[in-house]
């Protein structure tokens, strides 16, 4: 039992953090929001440099072959960046999905798309049936997309998007019509269920992570604005009433934080109950982060409300993440399920 | 720093393993169960609870299970904080008794490994790991509660320096001692410099409960029975050698208990993760029975058994970050107020399940289980400092606030 993080991971984290903190302002943040594509090639392109976008890739595609437990950290440093880049959906959606399909074609388009991937060339986006609209759509080179039980790799020419308007500018989702076709068969049958239930639960465990770095923004702006705030000639942040507020939104977040890395863990270990772990992470991480939100607009009071503070480009994040692959209620379900069917603890052989 | 190397690992050594298995097996032949007619042990909150705890820790210490992370030669098996970690889960397992010991091994005894003289040591640790000696806390007073700086109750030295070691003289009143009642010593915080402010001028001082001018008043507790006790001191002597730490400085010492209260050694996760357990077996049981009814509190049910596997993960995640030789500081204030809430939640949602029936002392096949343990679970947003007073340390001390 060793639960931390080791010195590689932790300095790719510090990287990611000097990177954002550098070409990832506010005023960054903005620009892409504002953007036609929603996010910044410039920046993604960097991020393909340093490894990042081709962090899960194998190697025999030039990317770095890594896991999730590398990658879980750098999601959450995006989520505390905001960054607009769409680096769950192409790292942690996309690339394992291609990497776990064993359909006729798979490892052709292993081939076609990978590499491209890996460079920076290529950005994914996934989508599971019922979804409203697929987040990342819009721009995205290839989409994973489900029909049927089967799972379709799709280049994006090969698709019509309907963009739909959404609260985080850079979510940038779409109405995807799509025509299956042997040609873009990735997955079928009993390999499809299982990339499919994979991807969902990469899907959780990937958003809590983003979610944790989002509260963790939240929490961090709005104790310096306490600080800095004065009414009644003291800071606001000297009042308990504030101070409770603060406290409770960091107590839900430290204790998401564990659930979040160990869902990483055990996906990466291929633990039988990861599906729970996941569905465990993203309730936590959920709720951690739109308490944060709730909490920072009502401490930043009016000046949280407008579009001029930066703020509001985290909440929106909070609340957007919070209800992408299901939200805190679903999930707890699931983790429900997940426990009954482990059949009753009590009731086999322990002595309480 | 070859440890910050390893990688993340949540599985178990073998030689953990086999560890969890010595210890389930000896639980699971010696505990008293109801199964095997030897319990469940009468409450701890009556004379003679109290005394069949005690019975039960002392077998539990001839076969070295009592304290099992302090060294050997205090009755410990000096393994490590994982180590403990899994013994706690098997206690809560198997369904073992409440320790009646708990302040004295998982308070005062990290305070003693800390601050204690070899002597001190040598001297109360063992009586304490056999539960041949009961300790209970003595720092809240009447008008010291949340503001435990403001303690009144005092300590003067006589005949120090000539001839000898001197003889503290103790005179004031404490309150909510828990198990005070039926205790064998007390540590407690008195005031030694009556010009010092607040929290100056404080000594920690050790007292067994049968020196002359110590009184005991049981208070009887929100169940009826007592379960707390308020002790009062008049001019009760106590030797220099019963100062644990540095006269004055007993507030430091104080924060080191307080550290563990709060911290990782009062509230093992299993504690919570055994109810999650039990609430889901409680929950399934329902469900068959009045599946609409069971529905209405499914989301509650998953959200508390879903805190406690967080609390759980918390735990070994900075149960390793302290094995890697990083310090546990204000943030043991988080965990306390995660444990307490999520103690009640786990209760709460037994006592929804159980609808009509909750209020009943004979509920769900035995007696008073899930109301008896939300009555306690009530004590815990209290007791160890209020959970305002850890949100106010969070928010100073963790996200850097200004004081009031």
């Amino acid at each position: 039992m060793h639960f931390a993080f080791d010195e590689r991971q932790l300095e790719f984290r510090s990287q990611l953090r000097a990177l954002t903190d550098k070409t990832c302002t506010p005023a960054d943040i903005r620009q892409a929001w504002s953007s036609e594509q929603g996010w910044s090639y410039a920046r993604w392109a960097i991020l393909a440099d340093m490894g990042v976008v081709g962090l899960t890739v194998p190697e025999t595609y030039g990317g770095l072959g890594f896991g999730l437990v590398d990658l879980v950290l750098l999601l959450e440093e995006a989520g505390r960046a905001g960054l607009p880049e769409p680096l769950l959906e192409t790292t942690a959606l996309g690339v394992p999905a291609l990497v776990e399909a064993s359909g006729e074609r798979a490892h052709e388009l292993r081939g076609q798309w990978l590499a491209k991937i890996a460079a920076g060339d290529t950005v994914v986006a996934a989508g599971s049936e019922g979804m409203p609209a697929v987040p990342g759509a819009m721009s995205a080179h290839l989409l994973l997309l489900e029909r049927a039980g089967e799972l379709h790799a799709v280049p994006g020419e090969s698709t019509v998007r309907v963009p739909r308007a959404a609260l985080d500018g850079a979510r940038r989702l779409a109405e995807v019509s799509w025509e299956p076709s042997a040609e873009t068969l990735l997955a079928s049958g009993e390999n499809a269920r299982s990339v499919l239930a994979s991807l969902r639960h990469r899907a959780a465990m990937g958003t809590g992570a983003e979610l944790l770095g989002v509260a963790d923004r939240l929490i961090t702006m709005t104790a310096a604005y306490a600080v800095d705030r004065i009414q009644f000639g003291v800071p606001i942040g000297s009042f308990q009433a504030v101070k409770h507020h603060l406290a409770n939104a960091l107590i839900r977040l430290e204790f998401a934080r564990p659930a979040v890395y160990f869902a990483a863990w055990s996906l990466d270990n291929a633990d039988p109950n990861a599906g729970g772990h996941a569905s465990m992470a993203k309730a936590l991480a959920s709720e951690a982060a739109t308490g944060a939100a709730r909490m920072a607009l009502q401490v930043h009071g009016a000046i949280g409300y407008t579009w001029e503070h930066d703020i509001h480009l985290w909440m929106k994040r909070a609340w957007s993440l919070a209800g992408a692959w299901g939200d805190a209620r679903f999930h707890r379900a699931r983790v429900l399920e997940h426990l009954l069917d482990q059949g009753d603890p009590v009731d086999q052989g322990d002595p309480a | 720093m070859c440890q910050i190397r390893r990688a993340m690992d949540l599985r178990f050594t073998d030689e953990q393993d086999e560890f969890r298995s010595e210890a389930r097996a000896w639980l699971e032949e010696n505990v008293p169960t109801k199964a095997n007619g030897r319990g469940p042990l009468p409450s701890l909150d009556t004379a003679v609870g109290f005394e069949a705890h005690r019975a039960w820790e002392a077998t539990m210490y001839d076969a070295r299970w009592s304290v099992v992370s302090w060294p050997k030669e205090f009755g410990g098996r000096g393994v490590g904080l994982m180590e403990w970690l899994i013994f706690e889960e098997e206690y809560y397992r198997a369904g073992a008794p409440t320790r009646v010991s708990q302040n004295g091994i998982f308070l005062l005894a990290p305070t003693l490994f800390e601050f204690g003289t070899p002597e001190q040591q040598a001297r109360f640790l063992p009586s304490m790991a056999s539960a041949e000696k009961i300790w209970c806390q003595g720092w809240s007073e009447p008008d010291a509660g949340s503001d435990l700086a403001a303690i009144r109750s005092g300590a003067e030295l006589r005949g120090s320096g000539h001839d000898g070691p001197g003889t503290w003289v103790l005179n004031g009143q404490k309150t909510w001692c828990s198990r005070g009642a039926f205790a064998d010593w007390v540590f407690g915080l008195f005031r030694t410099d009556p010009e010092a402010q607040r929290h100056r001028g404080l000594t920690y001082f050790l007292v067994p409960m049968d020196a002359p001018g110590v009184t005991v008043r049981p208070i009887a507790q929100l169940d009826g029975e007592t379960g707390f006790a308020e002790v009062f001191f008049e001019d009760v002597e106590v030797p220099e050698a019963q100062v644990l730490g540095t006269v004055n400085q007993g507030w430091s010492v104080a924060m080191a208990t307080a550290g563990s209260e709060r911290g990782l050694s009062l509230r093992s996760p299993a504690r919570y993760t055994e109810a999650g357990r039990r609430l889901l077996s409680l929950y399934r049981r329902r469900a068959a029975a009045d599946p609409v009814a069971a529905g209405r509190v499914a989301d509650d049910v998953a959200r508390a058994v879903i805190d406690a596997e967080a609390y759980k993960l918390h735990t070994y995640w900075t149960a390793t970050r302290v094995l890697d030789g990083a310090g546990v500081g204000p943030e043991a204030s988080m965990n306390k107020v995660f444990w307490s809430e999520t103690d009640l939640a786990l209760h709460e949602a037994a006592l929804a399940l159980l609808g009509a029936e909750g209020e009943l002392l004979d509920q769900d096949g035995s007696p008073g289980q899930w109301l008896d343990g939300f009555l306690f679970a009530l004590a815990g947003p209290i007791y160890a400092g209020t959970n305002e007073i850890q949100r106010n340390v969070v928010a100073e001390r963790v996200l850097g606030l200004p004081r009031a």
